[in-house]
């Protein structure tokens, strides 16, 4: 191993779901802890702690801290979307390539069952019975709903309408069939949040949320935390054997914005920004889409996958439908996509999800996945888009000989 | 509501008058436009704008209706992104049955309003959306 390598030593991913008795710092030191047991490694090894939990009380990373050991390392609390959790292990990604410490630990959490839909209503209008405007557009009322939507299952709708538009071939049944590959991959998964197959006919006779997706075409609202350690190839050689060929090597780590393009302040653009990080992230660990095991991606709603096969070059361009339609995608066909059953019933946590993605390949680089697992993996992707915008990709590779 | 009651856009790139259309800032340097204001233009960093009409006139690229939203806004509607000569614009598909049946991918539309309602001071407030043409 190369010193100037960064690897994962340890990561875990709580239950996603309802949890109830447990609140965002017990679920981020549920995660934390167990990542560093996963690890072999203590609070004392860490030289930095990035944080991320979007709806708890600001200073996530210190409370988490208190709840776990507190030893005066800098703490940064990162706010990124849904590509929190991504953003978190960048940070601390950075630190160690930077040179500022060896080892950190990056934690996502978020609480979220029950939360309904996300994005969209707006301001309500002051009840002085006059129309003021108001805002950057001078409106007088919401414009949420009167122009256009902005909440989120109606913004990611018309971005899968987009592509059909482009490209033709989809359909509300394509849409469809997607979220049965993944609610059926689900069934392997004991940590989803819903892992129940779902037949075609229940997913499009369920209720339209924002046509053409449907509720169980959405991403599932729940709780959950990721956490991963991860240590510079340097002081990995000083480790023990075991964590060496546990140890997965982070090929590529990259995080981008949404550059400018027409349109993009009429509906967010989220393809340019996710092939520019993949481009960047192929280039950066020397593989193309063709060498990936697996792929875990964006799924925040059915429509939003397609796009993304894409955007991630698992296909040519225009040619996501027929990627699709080749099986390819599915567990056992040639590119494996969201075999963990995805966000649309593994759940959504959103500050989590950067890092649940990332847990969920390192699983089967490890060969540790179960039932699930995917024979012979050794290199993986890790997708995830926070509207705004802000694209993580990780590329991930086992070190096992 | 009598004849000579003001009016008041939604928003304040929609324009009223005897063809109402919409307007937005323009770079002078690389022509991309802006519905809100912009301190630098976010394409090319250029910092001079001037304001440019809209086509009423355009094609629905993106569409989705929306069965669930938050809490005050009526559903179902259509939300869009409408191409008005080149220039995307969001707005809601109106004066259309709000079903996959009646709206479609390519669809041809043209900009129209509508009352929002009239507040205390007799001022109507106006929107806009695009109908089939």
């Amino acid at each position: 191993m190369a010193s100037d390598d960064i690897y994962i030593l340890g990561i875990n991913m709580t239950k996603f779901g309802k949890h109830p008795d447990k609140d965002s710092v017990d679920l981020g030191a549920e995660a934390a802890m167990a990542a560093l047991a996963d690890g072999g490694v203590t609070m004392a090894d860490m030289g930095i702690l990035a944080a991320g939990n979007l709806l708890g009380s600001p200073g996530f990373g210190q409370s988490l801290q208190k709840q776990i050991g507190q030893t005066g390392i800098p703490v940064y609390n990162v706010a990124n979307a849904c590509a929190t959790g991504a953003t978190a292990l960048r940070t601390v990604v950075m630190a160690i390539k930077a040179g500022e410490c060896d080892m950190g630990l990056a934690v996502g959490v978020e609480k979220l069952s029950g939360a309904g839909l996300l994005g969209g209503g707006g301001k309500k209008k002051s009840d002085d019975d006059t129309w003021t405007p108001d805002g950057r557009f001078g409106a007088v009322s919401s414009t949420d709903g009167r122009i256009g939507t902005q909440n989120m299952p109606g913004v990611f709708a018309q971005v899968g309408m987009e592509y059909g538009h482009k490209y033709g071939g989809t359909s509300f049944e394509l849409f469809a069939r997607i979220s049965e590959k993944n609610h059926n991959h689900s069934v392997l998964n004991p940590l989803a949040a819903y892992s129940k197959a779902m037949p075609l006919e229940q997913i499009m006779g369920d209720m339209m949320i924002a046509y053409p997706n449907t509720r169980p075409m959405c991403s599932a609202n729940c709780d959950g935390g990721a956490a991963a350690v991860l240590v510079s190839g340097e002081k990995l050689k000083s480790l023990s054997d075991e964590q060496q060929r546990r140890a997965v090597k982070i090929r590529a780590s990259v995080l981008t914005s949404d550059p400018w393009q027409d349109g993009c302040q009429v509906l967010p653009d989220v393809n340019t920004l996710t092939r520019m990080a993949a481009t960047q992230a192929y280039e950066s660990a020397s593989v193309g889409p063709e060498d990936l095991d697996l792929v875990e991606l964006h799924d925040c709603f059915a429509t939003a996958e397609l796009v993304h096969y894409d955007n991630l070059m698992l296909c040519e361009e225009g040619g996501a439908v027929d990627f699709f339609e080749s099986g390819k995608p599915f567990r056992d066909g040639e590119r494996p996509v969201n075999v963990s059953g995805g966000l649309q019933s593994k759940g959504h946590p959103i500050s989590a999800t950067g890092i649940a993605n990332v847990w969920e390949v390192c699983h089967h680089l490890r060969n540790e996945a179960g039932d699930r697992q995917i024979e012979g993996a050794r290199i993986g992707l890790a997708h995830v888009i926070g509207l705004g915008s802000a694209c993580g990709v990780h590329i991930l590779e086992s070190s096992a000989a | 509501m009598s004849e000579t009651a003001t009016q008041i856009p939604h928003v304040d790139y929609l324009v009223l008058g005897d063809s109402p259309h919409l307007v937005a800032n323009e770079c002078s340097s690389c022509g991309s436009r802006y519905f809100d204001r912009r301190n630098a233009c976010a394409s090319c960093f250029g910092t001079d704008f001037t304001k440019v009409d809209i086509s009423p006139d355009g094609e629905v690229t993106a569409f989705t209706i929306v069965a669930f939203a938050a809490p005050g806004v009526p559903t179902p509607f259509v939300a869009a992104v409408i191409d008005c000569d080149g220039t995307q614009v969001r707005g809601n598909v109106i004066n259309c049955e709000p079903d996959a049946e009646h709206v479609s991918l390519g669809m041809k539309v043209k900009l129209a309003t509508y009352s929002l309602g009239t507040d205390g001071a007799g001022t109507e407030a106006i929107g806009f959306g695009f109908e089939p043409v």
